[in-house]
């Protein structure tokens, strides 16, 4: 099919055609030519977003609830910068995003012109790739490229930056397109040598642990997860981007490892003798200190990008394929094999640990809030079938731990990057990609100031999300750090949102969504039943907590995993040890 | 410890590919000893010669990132003892009627070329392996070395085999 168009309606007719139906943005004076076409679209819904920001992390949530492309569009200069913290946070956490900015005419680029930006430049170490374009007849065939890179393989953001002349020049628009992209070739099968040498190291183990990331839900392998752990009966670990992709509820579940991982889960990978390691990446926050961290392991690892392999730890057995290929050949191989491993003696230290360091934390005599305490109830009365997202710091890692995650992708956050903000515009986009959802933004006061802006998003597009914001009237997260490293000196952590500047009831109430509060435990139930049963308008909670309240149990940045601490100066005894 | 190593890069031939390659050597931390971009026998494709100072694991890391980047085709490690290696390098000495003749008999022992004369400098090329460009510019100096400037390092593979080949041979299945 060849028609005679404009670049900005071929860039509209590409998105149509790769099947985009939603798109997050704020038009500007470059991206203006893109918008008119835009305007008449049937296919494509356009969400008006009040920063950029938003139309970032909008695009994210609705990628990670839908697993598809999320989309936001921005203009030249300022419009354009405003997208790299999502876009950064896309590629930290692997989430499949294509990003579209205008940019000043070709003539004027490199010129300093007005709003000019070197985006492509800015974000050529954020993305996964970018394109810059300035000739309208690739505008077709550089959105398929951007969206099967975006897509396949371990998956990132893309950005494509197009130039006003090219959205303006009339181009024939020829349909479908050949990509041309000799460079890209992901490698998802895994290799058969490497998974039955995997299979025998897990018949040989006496102490095995699998530990799973976010790799192994972008590959919707749940399912296949499942039925390796039940089939050999080894522990399982899901780490921050992983929870809910293995059932809380399940028996062999240990929790989350890692900084604010349960000591089951930490002590289980630092007394391993195998780590099976599905789609995660070593990553600090997990490992503690490197040199110290689980050191009787051996390891197999299996990603589907390779350089993540011995990045950080040496893989005995390095297995590059697709998670869900990966783990169905395993459970295949395991079959084959026929051995079963007596982890019995194994599974007793386990549950020891589990019994004895299970999860808890303080309540307060003078009747205060423990956020802990609200994140259980959430996530008893909301449920497991609800989406979850949060922002970053305290009420992040309770919310991880708390809530009780059942399904694959419950749990939308920012690992990574561990970006403020995240939650509202994530849940925002999540809530419009899964309508069917109920989708509760657990929130911190410090990160809902910084994108709350897109409560009105919400109210003028339709967009009924919940907003539970843990209201401790600090930069949470830091002040911990600060009572624990700092000698109590908390430096500019104090929000002062207990003297309600901002009132968040009254804000939510300017923004045209209801605002509630709650204070004591005694209403907590009937706080969340009350937004629960608001399903036409977003509605924002603020929950005024303990202001002292820290999160546990810790292994403090930089020291062993070895040393984590279930409470402040109490270390678990691993007396289980044979 | 380290160790140079010298990196053939197959890229496309495309606008920005240079800052995508340098950009990661300086963001994971890796220090280029010596960089050379230019044409190949394949007008789509061109080649960069990398030589790095970096340990047997970061070379594996700095590979397996190389090989990320879209525009990457191909990596290939040449090996010093499989491979020809070459840099050019230009050096203007200063000599006058007395020394001329001595520059001139160096120039001809190393196998360089004088490429400008003027009454108290000649200016020479010479081609050839970091070593033998060190062990001339040692000689030289005593005449007064004025300016210096060199290229970085290319290199090719010995015997018949081309690393072209087979990633070209994918490039025209997508042309």
């Amino acid at each position: 099919m060849t028609e005679q168009m404009t670049g900005a309606q071929a860039l509209v007719r590409a998105l149509e055609q790769v099947g985009v139906d939603t798109v997050f943005g704020i038009p500007g004076g470059a991206i203006l030519p893109a918008y008119d076409p835009l305007y008449d679209s049937k296919k494509v819904r356009h969400v008006l977003v009040r920063h950029e920001q938003g139309a970032g992390h909008a695009a994210e949530g609705y990628a990670q609830a839908t697993g598809r492309v999320g989309v936001c569009m921005a203009t030249s200069g300022p419009g354009a910068t405003n997208l790299v913290t999502p876009i950064a946070d896309a590629y930290m956490d692997s989430v499949p995003i294509v990003a579209i900015t205008g940019q000043v005419a070709s003539a004027a680029i490199g010129t300093d012109a007005f709003q000019e930006a070197d985006i492509s430049g800015i974000t050529m170490p954020i993305t996964k790739h970018n394109f810059l374009v300035t000739d309208p007849a690739d505008i077709p065939r550089t959105i398929v490229e951007a969206f099967h890179i975006a897509a396949t393989g371990r998956p990132g953001p893309v950005l494509v930056d197009i130039s006003k002349d090219a959205l303006q020049a009339t181009t024939t628009y020829t349909w479908p397109v050949q990509m041309q992209l000799p460079g890209y070739r992901p490698v998802t099968r895994p290799h058969s040598k490497q998974i039955r040498e995997a299979a025998r190291l897990i018949a040989e183990a006496k102490r095995p642990v699998l530990y799973v990331g976010g790799g192994v839900h972008k590959a919707t392998a749940s399912p296949e997860l499942l039925e390796l752990a039940e089939l050999t009966g080894i522990p399982v670990i899901t780490t921050l981007m992983a929870r809910g992709t293995f059932p809380d509820s399940h028996r062999q579940h240990l929790g989350m490892p890692g900084m604010h991982g349960t000591v089951a889960a930490v002590g289980a990978l630092q007394r391993s003798d195998l780590m099976i390691v599905l789609g995660a990446r070593f990553d600090d926050r997990v490992t503690g200190r490197l040199d110290t961290f689980a050191p009787h392991a051996k390891v197999v690892h299996a990603d589907i990008d390779p350089a993540e392999i011995s990045k950080n730890r040496h893989a005995d057995v390095p297995i590059v394929g697709d998670c869900k290929e990966v783990i169905s050949d395993l459970v295949a191989a395991i079959k084959a094999d026929g051995r079963k491993g007596d982890y019995a003696e194994w599974w007793r230290h386990l549950d020891a640990y589990r019994e004895t360091y299970a999860l808890g934390y303080e309540t307060y005599e003078d009747g205060s809030l423990a956020p802990q305490y609200i994140m259980e109830r959430i996530g008893a009365l909301v449920g497991p079938d609800a989406i979850y997202t949060a922002g970053v710091g305290q009420h992040q890692m309770w919310a991880a731990q708390f809530i009780g995650y059942e399904n694959p992708g419950s749990f939308i956050n920012s690992g990574g990057a561990g970006t403020m903000g995240f939650a509202v515009p994530a849940a925002m986009g999540a809530k419009m990609g899964r309508p069917d959802k109920e989708v509760w933004a657990i929130d911190g006061d410090g990160c809902f100031q910084m994108t709350n802006q897109e409560l009105a998003t919400c109210a003028l597009e339709g967009v009924p999300i919940k907003i539970a914001v843990i209201n401790n009237g600090n930069l949470g997260m830091v002040r911990q750090w600060q009572t624990l490293f700092y000698d109590q000196r908390y430096s500019n952590t104090d929000l002062q949102s207990s003297r309600r500047i901002p009132d968040f009831v009254k804000l939510a109430e300017a923004y045209g969504c209801v605002g509630l509060r709650c204070e004591r435990p005694e209403d907590v139930d009937d706080t969340i039943r009350k937004a629960m049963e608001i399903t036409d308008m977003p509605v924002v909670i603020d929950f005024v907590v303990h202001a002292d309240a820290m999160v546990w149990p810790m292994v403090a940045a930089g020291t062993s995993n070895d040393d984590i601490k279930y409470a402040r100066d109490m270390a678990p005894k691993w007396e289980h040890e044979d | 410890m380290s160790t140079r190593h010298t990196l053939s890069v197959l890229v496309e031939n495309k606008p920005g590919v240079l800052a995508r390659v340098s950009a990661l050597f300086s963001r994971r931390g890796f220090n280029i000893d010596s960089l050379a971009v230019g044409p190949t026998e394949h007008s789509d494709v061109s080649r960069m010669t990398i030589v790095v100072n970096v340990d047997e694991l970061p070379l594996e890391q700095v590979t397996k990132q190389l090989n990320k980047l879209v525009n990457v085709l191909k990596i290939v490690e040449l090996d010093m003892t499989q491979s020809v290696q070459r840099e050019l390098m230009l050096i203007k000495v200063r000599a006058d009627a007395d020394s001329r003749s001595h520059v001139l008999e160096l120039v001809n022992l190393f196998r360089a070329r004088c490429v400008d004369v003027a009454p108290d400098a000649v200016t020479i090329e010479v081609t050839g392996t970091v070593d033998k460009l060190e062990a001339f510019v040692r000689v030289l100096e005593p005449f007064g070395i004025k300016e210096l400037v060199q290229s970085g390092m290319v290199a090719i593979g010995r015997g018949a085999r081309s690393i072209t080949d087979r990633s070209l041979r994918a490039l025209d299945r997508t042309a």
